[in-house]
């Protein structure tokens, strides 16, 4: 029995191009799909996992059913009413439009802080049956995510050690699986990390990436319990609230995840029951748990032949991205608390230069110092805004990224574990063929049966593990594919709300030292 | 911009223009070439320059100071010492870190720094250049023999920096200086100008210094900010370097703005260092000039009061009282001669510390104004580019 797979499919038929009615504004993003495939036209064997139709006898037919089982509910539960795309998409612009300078930094930040996906289907491909892995891409692309999730009204709710902050959870969804259109739940923090790890446990969604939820901060956490009212803490439970709001919502965008029946429960029930063991979960915790998995793998002995280095390439590749990603979070903080002390410095300077402006006996020049101090004083409020937008659009946004890599390696590590056991499987089953011989050789037909038997045991659980691999090795690709489309387009709505509001920073600023310049010329 | 202008409103003068025409830093100190043209039969030559170094324009100043002549005149600060530490120490700090950046990084951040330390040999030699044209430009000091000397003397002027006795002296007579000024403060004057002035003084004085500390606290933070957007640019950059899809594309392009809007930020801070930071610490030291005539002032009216009391004594006693009345008369004389001729020196004072306000602050907004203007520029390019791609 090889040790690795010697199968040789055939070469992947060249990428088909997405269907004409996707009205996806984000669609450059289709063109990393095709980068993946495209290239890998005419490969002399490809990466497990990856099956098709014709193939021989072994498999086929539980793959695909599976396959399809999962892409037709997903068609099925994304039948999109074209109403409710526009909608969506009138909701996405209004936000953008309100983003206007006067209005709060929470206000701004909290009503566009989730990776809302935009994305939309204009057909329902119910009809259709996925027969191959590109066609699976395109079901990613015509997804629609048709749930939208939001949290506000964080409160405090009891006294003392014991409160806790109950945040208002509210979902508007076309979707027939749920009860009602639109409903709100209240739920708190590790009701959270409780569907983290309900998630996570799943057999069924080994291989996909799940969202991390934020990281629990017992400094944070006490100092919130003791008084919600001072701005540290102010700013703890905003950050907070934006962290879990997109956390949901990427729950939510995940066509696999949306389907648990632990999710739906998660959104629609009123009396969800506490979620135990959390005390010992917290986001440092889950990737220490990824890390130790990587850990086991990289210490297997056996070493996995990858027929098709995708899996390889695309590991490094995204090792490589969250450790950039990392310093670039680190510059970013490092800009962040630099803008606040600016904020800080400048304040105070506007007010010596106030003073400055009292002691000056030459009249104009003393006014024209006084308003000198109200221009600081105007830059500080800017230069407040601007380290909120550093912070809640740029930073909180690559330290989601870091996380979410993280998973992305942790379902990597889950396929090679997978291979692991349907290896350890193999060899098993190996020792009790050669233990089978050694009976007949040695002419104990009693012990001869359950030898037998156990033959029977191991050749199905040989090919069981076998299936998990491929299906495992199947969703990885469809999730990283899924993942990486999602990224760009968070990275990019992002990024570019960040300089929209660097933007009208600087808009600002010349309207007040626009005011400023004719009080300076006046000076006699 | 002349430089000469930057604090000081002075008029050219023909007779005898004073400029920094060249400046040399070596490791530890900093050689300017003064440059003279004058029509003053004093000099030998019509244009000459020498070789000065910093402890040198120390002892002109300080000669200035110790000279009772000059008691009744603002003497014109003394410009700080170079002080290449900071920089230099950074320059270190870079080199040894070396190894832990890329070459891309490493060679960027050898250019800011190096933009740096240019920066504040700039700005030493604008400070140096200002003493001089202040000199020059006043009526009683430009005549100055020891003016004459540094200007026109080819030699070095072997003025060693004072040792430390020397020092321990200048200490103490700062802290009498102190100790008087109390006393003399308590005083009131008869004269209602002088009055106003020392109060206005006292107090202008002491918010100087604060709106200085902390206007240098600001543009400090904002130059970190800067730094800190340039560094957010090199990791763009090498994101967007990994790889050729559409996000690398995006990431290329936005590295490529913030390189840009960096440079834009560094210039403002740079712009309010020199404008409003660098002004502030110009008139932190005249207004201590414009103190300090006022304690001499003060002095010279105690001595004339106890000439006064001294006479009536003498007087009383029918002893000494010739010696008593030169001498009263000498105090009178001399506070006179100082009140009147300081009374033009804080008129002018005023002057200058306006107009000087006025060119630096409408200068300030102007270059506020053009560097947001092309930030928004840039980001408006920036993002209609990124708009059309998506």
């Amino acid at each position: 029995m090889a040790a690795s797979s010697d199968r040789n499919p055939p070469p992947f038929p060249a990428a088909e191009d997405p269907e004409p009615g996707l009205v996806d504004p984000a669609d450059g993003d289709s063109d990393e799909g095709e980068d993946i495939f495209v290239s890998k036209t005419n490969p002399v064997s490809v990466s497990r996992g990856v099956s098709q139709p014709d193939r021989g006898a072994e498999d086929p037919p539980d793959l695909f059913s599976e396959e399809e089982e999962a892409s037709s509910t997903t068609a099925k539960s994304n039948g999109v009413h074209s109403d409710d795309d526009s909608d969506l998409f009138a909701e996405a612009h209004m936000e953008l439009n309100t983003d206007k300078p006067g209005s709060s930094a929470k206000k701004e930040l909290s009503a566009s802080s989730g990776p809302r996906s935009t994305s939309t289907s204009t057909q329902s491909p119910a009809a259709m049956q996925p027969t191959s892995l590109e066609q699976l891409e395109e079901e990613e692309a015509k997804d629609s995510f048709d749930v939208d999730v939001a949290i506000t009204n964080p409160e405090k709710v009891g006294d003392g050690m014991n409160a806790y902050v109950a945040y208002k959870v509210s979902t508007r969804t076309s979707l027939t699986m749920f009860r009602s259109k639109t409903f709100s739940v209240r739920r708190r923090f590790s009701d959270f990390l409780g569907l983290y790890e309900k998630l996570s446990v799943k057999q069924s969604l080994h291989g996909c990436i799940i969202p991390l939820p934020p990281e629990k901060s017992v400094v944070g956490m006490t100092k919130v319990k003791v008084g919600m009212d001072d701005p540290s803490s102010v700013e703890f439970v905003e950050r907070r609230r934006a962290a879990l709001e997109r956390y949901l919502q990427r729950v939510v965008c995940h066509p696999s995840l949306l389907q648990d029946a632990d999710v739906r429960e998660f959104l629609e029930r009123d009396d969800l029951p506490r979620a135990l063991n959390t005390q010992a979960l917290s986001g440092a915790g889950f990737l220490k748990m990824i890390n130790k998995a990587s850990d086991a793998v990289n210490k297997m002995t056996i070493k996995m032949n990858e027929s098709d280095t995708w899996f390889e390439d695309k590991f490094q590749e995204v090792e490589a991205e969250e450790q950039q990603l990392r310093k670039l979070h680190a510059v970013v903080d490092s800009l962040v608390n630099h803008r606040k002390d600016l904020c800080g410095n400048t304040a105070v300077f506007a007010k010596s230069m106030a003073m400055l402006g009292n002691s000056e006996d030459n009249t104009a020049l003393s006014r024209a110092l006084s308003q000198l101090a109200e221009v600081e004083d105007k830059m500080e409020q800017l230069h407040q805004e601007q380290a909120a937008s550093d912070f809640f659009i740029f930073a909180e946004l690559l330290s989601d990224y870091i996380r979410l890599l993280g998973a992305v390696r942790g379902c990597f590590d889950q396929r090679m574990r997978a291979w692991q056991r349907w290896q350890e499987a193999q060899s098993t089953l190996q020792k009790k063929r050669e233990a089978e011989a050694k009976l007949l050789w040695a002419n104990k037909p009693e012990k001869l049966q359950q030898a037998k038997e156990d033959i029977t045991e191991w050749e199905s659980r040989v090919t069981q593990y076998e299936r998990d691999f491929d299906r495992i090795g199947m969703t990885v690709r469809k999730e990283v594919l899924r993942f990486e489309k999602e990224k760009a387009k968070d990275f990019k709505s992002q990024i570019m709300k960040y300089l929209e509001a660097m933007l009208q920073s600087q808009q600002r600023l010349i309207k007040f030292w626009e005011a400023f310049l004719p009080e300076a010329k006046a000076i006699a | 911009s002349d430089p000469r202008a930057v604090n000081v409103d002075l008029q050219t003068d023909a007779t005898l223009q004073v400029d920094i025409s060249d400046a040399l830093s070596e490791r530890d100190k900093v050689k300017f070439t003064v440059h003279t043209k004058s029509t003053l039969p004093n000099f030998k030559q019509n244009e000459f320059s020498v070789v000065r170094q910093h402890e040198e324009f120390i002892w002109l100043h300080d000669s200035f100071v110790e000279n009772e002549e000059y008691a009744g005149y603002i003497i014109p600060p003394a410009p700080p010492r170079p002080d290449f530490d900071a920089s230099r120490e950074k320059l270190q700090k870079l080199g040894e870190g070396e190894g832990s950046m890329t070459k891309e990084e490493f060679t960027k951040m050898k250019q800011e720094l190096e933009a740096e330390y240019l920066a504040i040999f700039k700005k030493t030699v604008a400070m140096h250049e200002v003493f001089l044209c202040r000199v020059a430009a006043h009526p009683v000091l430009r005549k100055d023999l020891n003016f004459h000397v540094f200007l026109e003397y080819n030699q070095d002027l072997s003025v060693r920096g004072k040792n430390k006795k020397e020092k321990l002296e200048d200490f103490f007579k700062n802290v009498v200086k102190s100790a008087d000024g109390v006393l003399v403060a308590g005083v009131k004057d008869v004269d209602d100008f002088f009055e106003h002035e020392k109060t206005f003084l006292l107090e202008y004085h002491n918010r100087v210094k604060d709106a200085s500390a902390k206007s240098d606290r600001m543009i400090r933070s904002h130059k970190n900010a800067a730094d800190d957007i340039n560094r957010i640019a090199s990791s763009l950059y090498t994101l967007g370097t990994q790889d050729s899809t559409d996000l690398c594309k995006f990431f290329l392009k936005v590295s490529e703005l913030f390189e840009k809007t960096r440079k834009i930020e560094a210039r403002v801070a740079a712009d309010e260092d020199l404008k409003l930071a660098d002004l502030l610490k110009y008139y932190l030291r005249e207004s201590q000039a414009a103190k300090d005539l006022l304690y001499r002032r003060s002095r010279a009216l105690v001595d004339y009061e106890n000439a006064n009391k001294a006479l009536d004594k003498a007087r009383a006693k029918n002893r000494d009282v010739l010696q008593a009345e030169t001498s009263q008369q000498l105090c009178c004389h001399k506070f006179e001669k100082i009140s009147e001729s300081a009374k033009q020196e804080l008129i002018d004072f005023k002057t200058r510390r306006v107009a000087a306000f006025r060119k630096n602050l409408v200068e300030l907004a102007e270059l506020e104004l053009k560097h947001a203007k092309g930030n928004l520029q840039l980001l408006q390019s920036c993002l209609g580019v990124l708009k059309g791609n998506t």
